[in-house]
C-alpha cells in the first residue's frame, strides 16, 4: 500500500484515494465547503488548503490525487494563513445574520469560521445582495448567503438525476437557481437543504419554527415506503418538527425523498384522539370502555369465519403481531390479510417476497431489467441507487411496462407478458443478455403481480433466473420491489390467507359477503364495498378507512412507538419512540392486550420485551425455512400496466400533510423531466 | 535589430498579401513533407533544441509540452487545440497572424497534428475576432484545395482535419481548461489540475492546447533549423517575438524583434518614442494586463526576454508592451484593470470571485482619494489572499497588477490617502454601556 507523511506521521492509503482523503485517515481534519464524498469534485470553495512540500503554493488536497511518497503539512502557520484569507472573502459577501438564519447552530461557514474567521471584518464596501430564487413549496432560499460551493447543483444533475439547478452570471454576480424559477421536479429535491453547508437553502415547513438545540433527536425508521430509510426525527414537545436522514450505507446512504421528510406535518392533523362509536349514522365521542365492551359484544355475536382481519400499510411488527395473535387466540378465526392491492405473492419461500439483490447489491449489477414497477415513485431512495449504478457502471436498463418518467435513460420492450414468454424460451434479445450478463437484476413490481397474468409472472421467471443459475447465495436476481412498509413483515409473521391452490381466497370471501365483521388495522388505501358489514377501524388518521368504520379505535402513529419493521430486502429494523400519541390514543399492541384481557383470554405477553422475543422466535424460524420449489405456470396474455401512483398522496399520513398536497397540486405541472432518451 | 531575412512573419503588415498564392511564395508549405518524413521525434527534438518557449504568457517549453502527449494512440484520439482566444488587454499579435499569415498557422498546425499523433485540430478563436476568423476559414478552405490539409496532408501521409471554432467573448476561456469546456459547449469554468490536458482534455482525450504564435512559428523553425532559432536572443529566451506596442507611445504598432531587445529601443525605434519624451514616462506594463507594472527606472535597463522581466518581478506575458506616461493617472489605470478582472472572473472559485470585486472597490476609491493608509495594506493582504489560491491563474493575473502598483506606487496612493476618521479622541468610553446614557441630553 502506498504511503503519504501527513505531519510527519505515516499513513497507508488506498489508491484511487485524494489528499483530504489521506489527511482524514491521519487524522487531520480539513474544513471544506464544497466538498462532499458522495458527489463530485468541484474544488472550488478552496477551504481545504493543504502544505505539499516542494509545492510553491497551498494546493486544493479535496481535488489533488495522492501519490506515494507525497510530504503533507495541515498545521502549519502557511496553511492556517491561506485558510484564513479564503474565509475572509467567504465572509466577506455573507450576510452574518447568524441571529435570524435557520442554519444557525447546525452551519458549517459558523463552525469554521470559530476556526479561521478573523475577529473583526476589514471588508468595509457595501456587501452583495442577491435575489430570492423560487424553488418550489419545499426550499427556502435566501441567496444572499450563499457561498457558491454548487453541492445543489451537482446533488440535482449527478443524484437526483434531474439537472433543474444551475449557476448563471458570471464573477461575483454568479447565482444558484432552477433558471426558470420553477419549482424542484425530483422526489430527493430536499436534500440541497442538508447538503447546503449555510443558510442559503432552508426547509420552507420548518422556516423559523424551532432551534436545532432546542430539539429532541431521535433516531428512528421511516414508513412512507417500504425501502425503510434511516431518519432522525426532531421533537419540541409533542410536535414532530422535521425528519432528517440518517447515514446507512446499505439504504438510503445519507438521502431520503420529499415523502419521507415532510410528510410529518401531517402527523399533526386530522388526529383520531378519542374511540368513535357509529350511532344512527353519526360518530360520536366515546370512552376506551364503552367501545372495546361494544367490539367484544359485536366479535361474540358473530361465527368466528365471519370475522376477518386486514393490516394495513404502516403497521410495525408488534401491532401485526399482536393482531395476529388476538384473532387467534381470542376470536379463533384465520381470515387475515395483509394484501390490500390484491396483488400475487407466493410466501412459501422468503425470497420470493422480498428484494433478494439487495439495495447495496444494485451497484455491482450489470443489467437491469424493470418489470411493471416505476422505482422513481415506487421506492425513490432505490432509485437513486439505479441511477447511481447506471452512471457507474454505464449499464443499459429495459423495462416491461411503460415505466413512465424515470432519472436515467431506459428502454422499454413492450408491455405484455408474451415478452416474458419470449425471454424464457430464449426467442427475445433480452434473452440473452441476460444470460450473458454476471449478475443481473430483474425487479418486479407490484403492477406486475397484479391481475390474473401475476402468477404467470412472478413463477416464470423466478424458474428462469433459477434455471440460468442466478438464483444462488452470492447473488440472487430476483427482486419484489413492495411498496408497502409493513408487507414484508406481514408475511413473514404469516398474516395472509394464502394457501397451495388459493392466492385470493380472502378478496374472494370479502367481495362475496362471507364476512359479517371486518376488523381494518391502519388500511386506508382499500376500495371493497362495506355493505352490512360491521368495520372495526383501528389506525392514528381519519382518513378512508375511519371514514366507513363502525367503531374507531385510535392508535399512534410511526414516530410513536417503538416498533420493528422489516424492510423490503428483508431487513430488520428497529424504530423508536420520539413523541407520544395524542389525547386517548394508545399504542396499538397494548389496544389488543387490554382485549383480550377483557376477553380473559390473555395473550401471554404482558410487556414489550416478551413480545418482541416471540416476534423474534417466529421471524427467525421463517428466515431458516428453506424450501427450494419452482412452479410451471400456463400462460396467461395480459398487458402489464403500470399503475399511475399519486406519489404525495400514497398514505393517510402524506394525505392529512399540507406540504404533501401542495406538492402534489404542483407537481401536476410537470413535465417530462428532460432525461436523455436511450438509444 | 532583427534583420529583415531573420524576420519569421514576413507579411506582419499585409504588404505581401495574405493568400495561399502569395504564403507559398514566401516560402509557407516548403519542404513540410521532408520535415514530416523525418518522424515526430525529429520534430520534438528540434523544437526542444530551439528553446522555443509558449507565447501565450506562462512561457512554458514548447518542446516539452508537446513531450507530453503519450507516445502511442490508445483507445482515444489526440487532439491538438489552438487557442486563438486572445483577449489579453494590450495584446494584438495573433490577430496579425490570424489574417495576415494564416498559412503560417496552418502549416505548423499539421506539423504540431504530426508530431503528438493528431489527426484533427481545433482553432478556438476569439468570438470578436469574426473578419478575423473568416479570412482563416478562407485560408483553411484554399489549403483543403490545394491539398495541404484533408486526405494524405501535403503528400506527408498524415490526415488531419481542423475545424475552426469561436468563442462568445469570455476572457476566462483563453484558460487552456476553460477553453477546453467551451469547445465541448459547456460554460467556460476552468478545470482542476491535475489530470492535465495532455493526459485527460478535450472530451477527455489527451490533448495539447497551444498558443497561434507559438505553432505559426514551427514551421520556420524546422526550415532554418533549431540553431538559427536559438541563436537569436539569449539561451532559454531565444528566438523572435512578436511585440504589441500601445498606450502613450507616437507610433502604437506590432513589431516582431528579436528577444531580449532593450524595452528602451523598442519604444524608441519602432513605436515612436513615449508622447511628451521619454522624460515624461510614468511607468510600462511590459506583458499584456495581468503582468506587474515597471517604474521608469526600470524601464531604461530593462530587457524584454522571460526571465529577465521575472527577476524585475514582472514578466513577458504576451508581449503586450503598454506605455504609460505622467499624463495619466497611474492609480485609475490600474482601478480600470482591476475592473476589467472583476467582470471578466468567472465566479467558480472563492478567492477570485469575492477578492477581485474587492481589489476593484478599494482602488477606485484610493484613485478618488477616498481611502485610508490602513487600507493600502488591506489591499497587499488581498491580493496575497488571491493569488496561489485559486483553480487557474486567473488570480495571479488579477493580482499581479495591483501588487505592481503598490510596490512601485505605494507613495502615489499615501500621497491621496488619509488617516482614518476618529470620532472623539480620547474619549475612553467604557464598553458595554448604552452609549446614549453617556450624551448630555439624555443624562
Amino acid at each position: 500500500m502506498p504511503k503519504v507523511l501527513v505531519n510527519n506521521k505515516e499513513v497507508e492509503f488506498e489508491e484511487g484515494m485524494t489528499v483530504l482523503q489521506a489527511c482524514e485517515l491521519a487524522g487531520a481534519e480539513i474544513p471544506r465547503f464544497c466538498y462532499h464524498e458522495r458527489l463530485s469534485i468541484a474544488g472550488n470553495c478552496r477551504m481545504c488548503l493543504v502544505e505539499l512540500e516542494k509545492s510553491p503554493k497551498p494546493i486544493a488536497s479535496c481535488a489533488m490525487p495522492a501519490t506515494d511518497g507525497m510530504k503533507i503539512k495541515t498545521n502549519t502557520p502557511f496553511v492556517d494563513k491561506a485558510r484564513k484569507g479564503v474565509m475572509e472573502f467567504l465572509l466577506a459577501n455573507h450576510p452574518l445574520d447568524c441571529p435570524v438564519c435557520d442554519q444557525g447552530g447546525e452551519c458549517d461557514l459558523q463552525d469554521q469560521s470559530l476556526f479561521y474567521g478573523f475577529d473583526h471584518s476589514r471588508y468595509t464596501e457595501n456587501k452583495r445582495q442577491v435575489n430570492e430564487k423560487y424553488m418550489g413549496p419545499l426550499i427556502k432560499t435566501e441567496m444572499t448567503r450563499c457561498i457558491h460551493c454548487t453541492r445543489c447543483i451537482r446533488f440535482a444533475t449527478e443524484v437526483a438525476g434531474i439537472p433543474e439547478l444551475g449557476a448563471i452570471g458570471r464573477g461575483e454576480d454568479m447565482e444558484i437557481t432552477t433558471y426558470l424559477e420553477k419549482s424542484m421536479e425530483s422526489e430527493l429535491s430536499a436534500n440541497v437543504i442538508d447538503l447546503c453547508p449555510v443558510g442559503a437553502l432552508t426547509s420552507k415547513p420548518y422556516a423559523f419554527e424551532a432551534r436545532p438545540w432546542d430539539l429532541k433527536k431521535t433516531e428512528t425508521i421511516d414508513v412512507m415506503d417500504a425501502v425503510g430509510s434511516n431518519i432522525r426525527v426532531d421533537t419540541y414537545g409533542w410536535e414532530v418538527k422535521r425528519v432528517l436522514p440518517r447515514v446507512n450505507e446499505d439504504i438510503n446512504e445519507e438521502w431520503i425523498s420529499d415523502k419521507t421528510r415532510y410528510a410529518c406535518d401531517g402527523l399533526l392533523k386530522q388526529r383520531l384522539d378519542s374511540p368513535y362509536i357509529r350511532e344512527n349514522g353519526i360518530l360520536q365521542k366515546s370512552s376506551w370502555e364503552q367501545a372495546l365492551k361494544l367490539l367484544i359484544s359485536k366479535l361474540q355475536s358473530f361465527k368466528p369465519n365471519e370475522v376477518a382481519g386486514l393490516v394495513g400499510d404502516l403497521a410495525d411488527l408488534e401491532m401485526i403481531y399482536s393482531f395476529k395473535s388476538f384473532f387467534e387466540k381470542c376470536i379463533g378465526s384465520t381470515n387475515l390479510e395483509c394484501r390490500q392491492d390484491r396483488i400475487y405473492i407466493n410466501p412459501q419461500e422468503r425470497m420470493n417476497y422480498i428484494f433478494n439483490s439487495s439495495i447495496n447489491g444494485i451497484e455491482d449489477c450489470d443489467f437491469i431489467l424493470l418489470v411493471g414497477t416505476n422505482p422513481r415513485l415506487e421506492a425513490t431512495i432505490l432509485n437513486a441507487r439505479i441511477r447511481k449504478a447506471y452512471i457507474k457502471n454505464k449499464l443499459k436498463i429495459y423495462s416491461i411496462g411503460d415505466a413512465g418518467d424515470l432519472t436515467y435513460p431506459y428502454q422499454n420492450i413492450g408491455s405484455n407478458t408474451s415478452i416474458i414468454r419470449e425471454i424464457v424460451t430464449g426467442s427475445h434479445e433480452i434473452s440473452h443478455k441476460i444470460k450473458n450478463a454476471k449478475k443481473p437484476i430483474i425487479i418486479i413490481g407490484d403492477s406486475a403481480l397484479y391481475g390474473k397474468s401475476g402468477k404467470y409472472v412472478f413463477e416464470t421467471l423466478k424458474k428462469f433466473l433459477s434455471d440460468n443459475n442466478f438464483v444462488k447465495k452470492d447473488w440472487n436476481a430476483l427482486n419484489i420491489l413492495t411498496q408497502q412498509a409493513s408487507r414484508v413483515g406481514a408475511i413473514d409473521l404469516g398474516v395472509h390467507s394464502i394457501n397451495e391452490t388459493e392466492n385470493f381466497s380472502f378478496f374472494d370471501k370479502l367481495d362475496n359477503d362471507d364476512f359479517k365483521l371486518v376488523y381494518l388495522l391502519g388500511v386506508d388505501n382499500i376500495n371493497f364495498d362495506k355493505k352490512n358489514k360491521f368495520v372495526i377501524y383501528q389506525g392514528s388518521h381519519g382518513d378512508k378507512g375511519a371514514e366507513i368504520a363502525d367503531i374507531i379505535l385510535p392508535g399512534a402513529a410511526y414516530t410513536e412507538k417503538n416498533g420493528l419493521f422489516i424492510n423490503l430486502e428483508g431487513k430488520l429494523q428497529s424504530a423508536y419512540k420520539a413523541s407520544y400519541p395524542p389525547g386517548d390514543a394508545r399504542e396499538d399492541w397494548v389496544i389488543f392486550k387490554d382485549l383480550a384481557n377483557m376477553m380473559k383470554k390473555p395473550l401471554g405477553y404482558n410487556n414489550a420485551k416478551n413480545l418482541r422475543e416471540s416476534i423474534n422466535k417466529l421471524i427467525q424460524t421463517k428466515i431458516n425455512n428453506n424450501v427450494k420449489k419452482t412452479n410451471e405456470v400456463d400462460f396467461i396474455g395480459e398487458n402489464i400496466l403500470v399503475k399511475p401512483i399519486d406519489y404525495y398522496y400514497t398514505n393517510s399520513i402524506a394525505r392529512s400533510s399540507k406540504v404533501m398536497s401542495e406538492c402534489r397540486q404542483i407537481s401536476k405541472r410537470y413535465l417530462f423531466t428532460g432525461i436523455e432518451k436511450a438509444s | 535589430m532583427l534583420k529583415d531575412e531573420d524576420r519569421i512573419f514576413k507579411n506582419l503588415y499585409n504588404d505581401l498579401g495574405w493568400d495561399i498564392e502569395s504564403a507559398v511564395t514566401r516560402g509557407d508549405w516548403s519542404q513540410t513533407k521532408d520535415h514530416i518524413s523525418k518522424g515526430k521525434d525529429w520534430i520534438i527534438k528540434e523544437i526542444k533544441d530551439s528553446e522555443l518557449r509558449g507565447r501565450g504568457g506562462a512561457g512554458f517549453p514548447t518542446g516539452l509540452k508537446l513531450s507530453f502527449a503519450p507516445k502511442r494512440v490508445g483507445s482515444r484520439p489526440h487532439y491538438l487545440v489552438i487557442n486563438a482566444d486572445e483577449s489579453e488587454p494590450g495584446t494584438c499579435k495573433d490577430r496579425d497572424i490570424l489574417r495576415f499569415e494564416p498559412q503560417k498557422l496552418i502549416e505548423g498546425c499539421l506539423i504540431t497534428s504530426y508530431a503528438i499523433s493528431a489527426h484533427t485540430c481545433y482553432i478556438y478563436i476569439r468570438g470578436e475576432y469574426f473578419r478575423e476568423g473568416q479570412i482563416l476559414q478562407e485560408a483553411i478552405n484554399q489549403s483543403y484545395q490545394k491539398n495541404f490539409l484533408g486526405k494524405n496532408a501535403c503528400d506527408s501521409g498524415w490526415n488531419l482535419d481542423i475545424y475552426l471554432h469561436y468563442g462568445a467573448g469570455a476572457y476566462i476561456c483563453g484558460e487552456e481548461t476553460a477553453l477546453l469546456e467551451s469547445l465541448e459547449g459547456k460554460k467556460g469554468l476552468p478545470r482542476l489540475k491535475p489530470p492535465f490536458p495532455a493526459l485527460v482534455g478535450l472530451y477527455g482525450c489527451p490533448t495539447i492546447v497551444n498558443n497561434v504564435e507559438t505553432i505559426a512559428v514551427v514551421p520556420t523553425i524546422l526550415r532554418r533549423g533549431a540553431k538559427w532559432f536559438a541563436s537569436l536572443g539569449k539561451p532559454k529566451n531565444t528566438g523572435t517575438k512578436i511585440f504589441c506596442i500601445s498606450g502613450d507611445v507616437n507610433n502604437p504598432c506590432n513589431v516582431e524583434e528579436e528577444m531580449s531587445i532593450p524595452l528602451k529601443d523598442l519604444i524608441e525605434k519602432h513605436a515612436g518614442g513615449v508622447v511628451g519624451g521619454w522624460n515624461n514616462l510614468q511607468a510600462v506594463i511590459p506583458g499584456g494586463s495581468s503582468m506587474p507594472l515597471l517604474p521608469k527606472s526600470v524601464c531604461e535597463t530593462i530587457e524584454m526576454d522571460f526571465d529577465s522581466l521575472i527577476k524585475a518581478k514582472s514578466g513577458l506575458g504576451t508581449a503586450g508592451v503598454v506605455v504609460i506616461n505622467k499624463d495619466q493617472d497611474i492609480i485609475k489605470c490600474i482601478a480600470r484593470i482591476a475592473k476589467f478582472y472583476k467582470h471578466e472572473s468567472c465566479g467558480q472559485c472563492t478567492p477570485c470571485r469575492e477578492g477581485c470585486g474587492w481589489m476593484w472597490r478599494m482602488l477606485e476609491r484610493m484613485a478618488e482619494g477616498d481611502a485610508t493608509y490602513k487600507e493600502i495594506d488591506l489591499l497587499y493582504d488581498v491580493t496575497k489572499q488571491i493569488e496561489g489560491h485559486t483553480i487557474c491563474a486567473f488570480g495571479e493575473g488579477a493580482a499581479w497588477p495591483v501588487q505592481g502598483l503598490l510596490r512601485h506606487f505605494r507613495k502615489e496612493i499615501e500621497k491621496r490617502s488619509h488617516e482614518e476618521p476618529v470620532i472623539k479622541k480620547k474619549s475612553n468610553i467604557p464598553y458595554l454601556i448604552d452609549q446614549h446614557l453617556l450624551e448630555k441630553d439624555s443624562a
